[in-house]
């Protein structure tokens, strides 16, 4: 394993905010420098850089971003342009990476969109930014304008020959637009509602032209890969989860924060090196949900020493997903926790499928009864079931993710379910005693 | 639905917003959102058009705004686009308020990453102030409601009031900050705590250099 990553190595640079987000300050960081010549290597080398750099997608999926992008139609014509879409979604509870990168560095996610934009022979990109993002938006929009003003983007963008737009789409509350269809739907002005695949969005996506979805992490660290090449940034993390990544530190550490660390960083070093320790002690760790709501927890025994990566959670049960990581104490109210989690699908499930509109609220009724303990033993099984009929059923994965949380509770902390249900018995039985 | 908003009388609302139409600074605003998107693909600005006609609402009442069922007609009349796309869309996402709310509409986030940190304590203090959930004080001055995940976790608990967030809360702080509204007076958005936004606090444990000046990393590459 590497050292610890070092400042001159770390993508954003302005992750907290303490200099200025504008044109000015950005490019005395390295924005903007001269990305016609970033360009000039062509549309086919930009996506092999991208694809040798092993970046995997950081919007929780991991797909090969440039795998991805090579998917898209070499020979788009006007009446079918090609079109990219940034996941500036971000709703995924823990997540809160997305947020820092547009407040702060939006231009560095504005060279990466024409970056890709130009690799994928797209005409345009939409950035989708969550609705909540008020503040956000806001900056995003005065980025786009500095950047227009500035030839950056629109006809001739940066000088290279290439045409291309950047639109901001603000949402309006709904976590299921961060599915990429149903970002698509919402882009064109409709309910979120996903879309069966096929067709893919690179087959048929944004008014039926081809689509590529990416996350905002994704794009923003393209243009430093094509600066320092594909190497420099897979020589960060393990083989297969390559470069550095934005962590957002919540729950019960010291000094919850985002940071950029490099991949596959054993767990104990993020949170000693950056979060200021668990609270109360290692000893008193009990729990991490390590990617953001939708990955099941990890107790504390496993994750302790374990790599922050996408392969290196996976063997654990669990998924890095967006890097959220959620860190509960012993205080933790594990089982309601949880149930938190399921009422937060119930809330999000946009009713199209029937298991996850009535699975997702009759899980959370059965995770309010266990967390009092109001419930039969054998209601744990049945619930574990229930899980497994709703996972792989619908046509999103949101059915999977508000079945994965409650599926790794039981696996994990099943006892503690089954402890609440003998003690609410044992109380009724003395009761009855008197 | 329990949580479902409660609907003004249909014939008053029309009464009222029957004759609704943007300002000239709103219609401004709309046809930038317009001209975003390809010609004949215009349904997509209804989000943005939405949005606008809440807060026009919201400026006409002195309130945060709601949508009326003849704000919705216009919109949709705007965009051709048939009445019912642009309630099933004002209906779908959570910041189209589908009844009218108070000057201030104060969200309390409640997932998990924020229950973890206190978000129980924030709305003790919202109940401890006399806002209840899903309502509105008496005097129009606060609605209340717990919205899921809005993205601050690192800052966690956390409240949007309005256009601007909150973090770091406590019992204390939260009080604090409400009485401060109520009262007309200047409030510091973000954390409230001493803490530069999601950075750890008492200082950054990466990145000091940025803390000082703009400074350029390039020079230091290899």
């Amino acid at each position: 394993m590497e050292v610890s990553l070092q400042d001159k190595d770390r993508i954003f640079t302005n992750l907290y905010g303490f200099q200025p987000w504008t044109l000015d300050a950005a490019k005395k960081r390295g924005c903007w420098d001269n990305t016609k010549k970033l360009l000039q290597i062509g549309a086919d080398e930009i996506i092999e850089t991208v694809k040798a750099s092993g970046l995997r997608g950081r919007g929780g999926a991991g797909f090969p971003t440039g795998m991805k992008w090579s998917f898209m139609p070499k020979t788009p014509t006007p009446e079918r342009p090609n079109f990219l879409v940034i996941n500036a979604d971000e709703s995924e509870p823990g997540s809160c990476k997305d947020r820092e990168i547009i407040r702060h560095d939006p231009h560095r996610l504005l060279e990466g969109a024409l970056i890709a934009g130009f690799a994928m022979r797209a005409r345009a990109a939409y950035i989708y930014i969550r609705g909540e993002f008020i503040y956000e938006a806001k900056v995003l929009q005065a980025a786009v304008d500095e950047a227009y003003a500035a030839g950056l983007l629109g006809k001739n963008a940066a000088k290279s020959g290439y045409d291309f737009d950047v639109f901001v789409h603000r949402g309006a509350g709904a976590y299921i637009c961060g599915e990429e269809t149903a970002m698509i739907e919402s882009l064109e002005g409709k309910k979120g509602q996903p879309r069966l695949k096929p067709p893919f969005p690179a087959g048929a996506g944004l008014y039926g032209c081809p689509t590529t979805v990416n996350n905002v992490e994704s794009i923003a660290v393209t243009p430093t890969i094509l600066r320092r090449g594909a190497d420099w940034f897979k020589g960060f993390g393990r083989e297969n989860n390559a470069g550095t990544k934005l962590f957002q530190i919540s729950g019960h550490v010291n000094k919850p924060c985002t940071v950029e660390e490099a991949m596959s960083i054993p767990f104990r070093e993020l949170i000693e090196k950056h979060a200021g320790g668990i609270r109360g002690g290692w000893d008193n760790l009990l729990a991490v949900i390590p990617g953001g709501s939708s990955v099941p927890l990890v107790p504390a025994k496993e994750i302790m020493d374990a790599p922050m990566d996408f392969d290196g959670l996976k063997a654990l049960g669990s998924g890095l997903g967006t890097a959220a990581v959620i860190v509960m104490d012993k205080s933790t109210d594990i089982v309601r926790a949880i149930s938190r989690l399921s009422y937060f699908y119930k809330h999000e499930s946009c009713g199209q499928c029937t298991p996850c509109r009535e699975g997702t609220g009759w899980m959370w009724r059965v995770m309010e009864r266990l967390r009092e303990g109001k419930a039969d033993v054998s209601e744990i099984d049945t619930l574990f079931e229930v899980t497994k009929q709703v996972e792989g059923h619908t046509i999103c994965a949101l059915g999977d993710a508000a079945a994965w949380p409650i599926q790794g509770l039981i696996r994990h902390f099943r006892p503690e379910i089954e402890r609440r249900i003998a003690e609410r018995n044992g109380g009724e039985m003395l009761e009855a005693a008197e | 639905m329990a949580d479902a908003v409660q609907i003004p009388d249909e014939a008053e609302v029309r009464a009222r917003w029957g004759n609704f139409a943007f300002t000239a600074e709103t219609m401004e605003k709309a046809q930038a959102i317009i001209a975003r998107y390809p010609a004949g693909r215009q349904a997509s600005a209804v989000m943005g058009l939405l949005d606008l006609a809440q807060r026009q609402v919201g400026a006409e009442t002195n309130t945060q705004g709601w949508l009326p069922v003849p704000v919705i007609e216009y919109v949709a009349a705007l965009l051709d686009m048939p009445y019912m796309r642009a309630y099933e869309v004002a209906t779908f996402y959570t910041m189209y308020n589908m009844g009218p709310v108070g000057k201030f509409h104060v969200q309390v986030c409640g997932t998990t990453p924020c229950m973890l940190r206190g978000s129980d304590d924030v709305l003790a203090a919202c109940k401890f102030k006399g806002l209840v959930k899903g309502g509105t004080t008496p005097d129009g001055l606060f609605t209340l409601n717990e919205v899921e995940c809005l993205g601050a976790c690192a800052n966690a608990p956390m409240v949007q009031i309005n256009d601007d967030n909150f973090e770091d809360l406590t019992f204390d702080s939260t009080i604090a900050l409400l009485d401060a509204l109520a009262a007309g007076k200047p409030v510091k958005v973000g954390p409230q705590i001493d803490r530069q936004t999601s950075c750890p606090e008492g200082g950054p444990s990466s990145l000091k250099d940025m803390a000082l000046e703009n400074h350029d990393y390039r020079g230091e590459w290899k």
